[in-house]
């Protein structure tokens, strides 16, 4: 694996690897020490032309514990202000020899663009609607640990599927790994043809007693204004997952930021059926995984380390 | 009224050639057969007997196992000329026309600022007459600066030479302006042709809305934004007893418009490109704005079908390349930001060969025919190789391969939505308005022998 730029990419198998490696991550994350050197002397650079928190701040994090130089770049603030291509700030962070570029942008398919223009890695850290492949695998992650598989497992994606990268590449990971899906939501955020992915859709909330996990997605206020919703009110009113309609036995999932009150109640998001704070933990752990199988892994290694395929903590003879 | 009554072009010297043992077809003509095609004087005197003409100090193109067709005809170019000369101007834009096998084109006015005095007609006729390869004729807009708010003086531009009007690159919202152009064209004649979309519906949508663009989360121009409007502005066409011609048509909804207006009696002619009749919004799912990213988008398989069959059945009257020069760096980025369209003119006739005719979708006479039947809808006379009309002519080689884009385009930009792609039938050879307007340059030396 050259890059990791879409879910659709990777095998169940591909997956499956990355979340072992993320195991063996979680465990270097209960030590005193919680730093490998595996990445020593290479440099991430982290390219971010959207805001984020989670995602930018854990991969930012997962590079530093395995020992790489980070270099952080917001599209606010740089040169991209004054008007820089995309190509050409690439070429520009090119010119450090980065081991490996991650890149979140508002636009569907800029991540590959990125690799079209680097020889380093590129990590696609969210590319417009399109996907999100880093958020499916700390999903997938934080399932699986709970679950120990999602065989059979039946997921509702609740919400404003039409603008979430994060519900694309999570169909495609829960179904990929055997999950049912069902997506939910009102009609006007529901896109048509999202059947091919192999899901079912419904227009509304009856059977989601059925489900295993609900995973709610964020309701943007801007929606509104668009008249894809008529109110927050009425969105609230037949989508909100609430205790009401949380069965005990369900588990709850969000990519955050959570809008409380809204696409989830506030006792709902602090329920002990609520995941949401495991997939922030996870994020970490499966981020690290990521650039570990990008550039250390089987395929990515740089020839003559004398590294093996297991994390080993630094101060620790290898 | 023939091409050079109403277009322009620089003017030359008149060709005088014999096209040796051509196999000449021409299906409005109702020619398909071997002859030696005598062209004296820029006029097609004479289809003789294969080996027998009279070469008359003509020079002989030894044309045994080629085609000879009538030159085909584009009612669609954008040659970017004034404000975008980056991208193409009359120059480049004619030379990438007579490259395609065409001898006479018709320029679109949404250029910066578009087409909308008599002024500005007069300037672009006049570079035409100073450098255009082969005859082009120029629209001007329907709405002052496209703005869609009030009508440009028709009848002057008219007058100064303009074609007919249009403001492709954005529809007549307004349904009121659209009537009212179309009353006013009683008095000013010249077609309407209308890049038909409700922007209410296409919105900020850049691919075909469907199971694609639910996948690759790309917001979707359903196929609706277009058959509405060719809907409502067949009506008004009706209405009005005015006459308008449909662009680049994309989905099968409005091929059954046209198909039901037309055979209500209303005044409506239709055209579609070689994108829209080759691809499907598959071509999108690598997000390559290079190759797939136009306005109207590339639709679904059952999209592609019905333009296939409207241009079988004669719904669709001809083919129209959308020629839509862009630059790199408005390509080189990420799908959503890219401009929008793709080059067509080089590339239009090889491609439908191979893509349509070669696998028996539809036959070449068809092809032939509709690649010439843009003149009509635009009061021209459309090419023939009846002895006695002026020559043009497109002279082809139906078994070349060749690779598109390998030794560049005559057009000034790239955007080919085939580049790369080995494509079957090359044109050697065109003769536009009596003239050379183009020879292959490998051809050309093999005849110099």
């Amino acid at each position: 694996m050259k890059h990791l730029l879409s879910i659709e990419q990777l095998s169940r198998e591909e997956i499956e690897g990355i979340l072992d490696r993320a195991e063996s991550f979680a465990e270097v994350g209960r030590r005193d020490i919680k730093k490998v050197p595996t990445l020593r002397g290479r440099t991430v650079v982290s390219l971010f032309y959207e805001s984020s928190t989670r995602t930018s701040s854990s991969f930012d994090l997962a590079a530093k514990r395995l020992s790489a130089d980070v270099v952080s770049v917001k599209a606010a603030g740089s040169s991209v202000e004054k008007g820089e291509s995309l190509k050409d700030t690439v070429a520009t962070l090119s010119a450090y020899d980065p081991a490996a570029i991650v890149i979140r942008h508002p636009y569907a398919g800029a991540a590959q663009m990125v690799a079209g223009w680097t020889t380093a890695a590129v990590v696609n850290a969210g590319d417009g609607k399109h996907e999100h492949p880093s958020q499916a695998l700390l999903d997938v992650y934080t399932l699986r640990r709970k679950l120990g598989s999602l065989e059979g497992i039946r997921i509702w994606i609740v919400g404003d599927v039409l603008h979430s990268r994060v519900a694309r590449s999570n169909l495609i990971a829960f179904t990929r790994m055997g999950a049912e899906v069902t997506v939910c939501g009102p009609p006007t955020l529901i896109p048509r043809g999202i059947e091919e992915l192999g899901c079912e859709v419904s227009y509304n909330l009856d059977g989601v007693e059925e489900a295993d996990v609900v995973y709610a997605l964020r309701m943007q206020k801007e929606r509104m204004s668009e008249s894809f919703v008529p109110s927050l009110r009425e969105y609230a009113a037949s989508f909100q997952i609430d205790s009401r309609r949380l069965e005990p036995r369900q588990l709850l999932m969000h990519p955050g930021p959570v809008n409380r009150g809204v696409e989830l109640s506030g006792e709902a998001i602090d329920s002990p059926q609520s995941l949401i704070t495991e997939q922030v933990a996870a994020g970490l752990v499966v981020r690290m995984a990521i650039l570990y199988e990008l550039l250390a892994g089987a395929e990515g290694a740089p020839s003559g380390e004398g590294e093996g395929s297991r994390p080993t903590p630094i101060g620790t003879s290898a | 009224m023939s091409l050079t009554d109403l277009l322009d072009v620089r003017s030359g010297e008149n060709a005088h050639l014999v096209l040796r043992r051509a196999t000449v077809l021409d299906p409005v003509a109702n020619i398909n057969a071997i002859h030696d095609v005598v062209i004296r004087e820029g006029t097609i005197a004479a289809l003789a007997s294969p080996g027998e003409a009279d070469t008359d100090g003509a020079e002989v193109v030894e044309a045994e196992g080629l085609h000879a067709f009538p030159a085909f005809f584009d009612p669609h170019v954008h040659l970017r000329t004034p404000g975008q000369e980056h991208k193409e101007d009359v120059e480049t834009g004619t030379r990438a026309a007579a490259a395609g096998g065409y001898c006479g084109i018709i320029a679109m006015a949404n250029t910066s600022p578009p087409v909308s005095t008599a002024a500005d007609v007069a300037a672009l006729r006049e570079q035409a007459r100073a450098g255009a390869s082969v005859p082009v004729g120029f629209l001007a807009t329907v709405s002052k600066g496209m703005k869609g708010e009030e009508l440009t003086e028709m009848v002057e531009l008219r007058e100064a030479g303009a074609l007919g009007f249009s403001d492709d690159g954005l529809p007549i919202v307004d349904a009121g302006l659209m009537r009212r152009a179309l009353q006013y064209q009683h008095l000013c004649g010249g077609n309407i042709a209308l890049h038909e979309e409700d922007p209410a519906l296409s919105r900020d949508g850049v691919m075909h809305e469907g199971p694609v663009s639910a996948v690759l989360g790309l917001a979707g121009i359903p196929s609706v934004s277009e058959s509405t409007m060719v809907a409502r502005d067949a009506g008004l066409a009706g209405y009005e007893r005015a006459r308008i011609h449909v662009q680049h048509l994309s989905a099968a909804e409005s091929v059954g418009v046209v198909r039901a207006a037309k055979a209500a009696g209303v005044q409506i002619s239709a055209e579609a490109s070689p994108h829209h009749l080759c691809l499907t919004d598959e071509a999108v799912r690598g997000l390559d704005p290079h190759r797939a990213k136009m306005n109207p988008p590339l639709r679904e398989e059952r999209d592609r079908q019905a333009l296939v069959e409207g241009l079988r059945d004669g719904t669709i009257e001809c083919i129209a390349t959308d020629h839509a020069p862009h630059q790199p760096e408005e390509k080189d980025v990420p799908f959503e930001q890219a401009a929008m369209g793709v080059t067509g003119l080089e590339t239009a006739f090889a491609a439908l060969h191979t893509e349509l005719v070669l696998p028996g979708v539809i036959d070449l006479g068809l092809l032939v025919e509709r690649m010439g039947g843009g003149a009509g809808p635009f009061d021209l006379e459309r090419p023939s190789l009846a002895p006695g009309s002026e020559a043009n002519v497109v002279l082809c080689d139906l078994g070349a391969e060749w690779t598109v884009g390998e030794d560049g385009y005559e057009s000034r930009s790239a955007n080919s939505w085939c580049a790369g792609q080995t494509l079957t039938g090359r044109v050697l050879m065109t003769v536009a308005a009596g003239q050379v307007a183009f020879r292959l340059r490998s051809f050309s030396l093999g005849v110099a022998s």
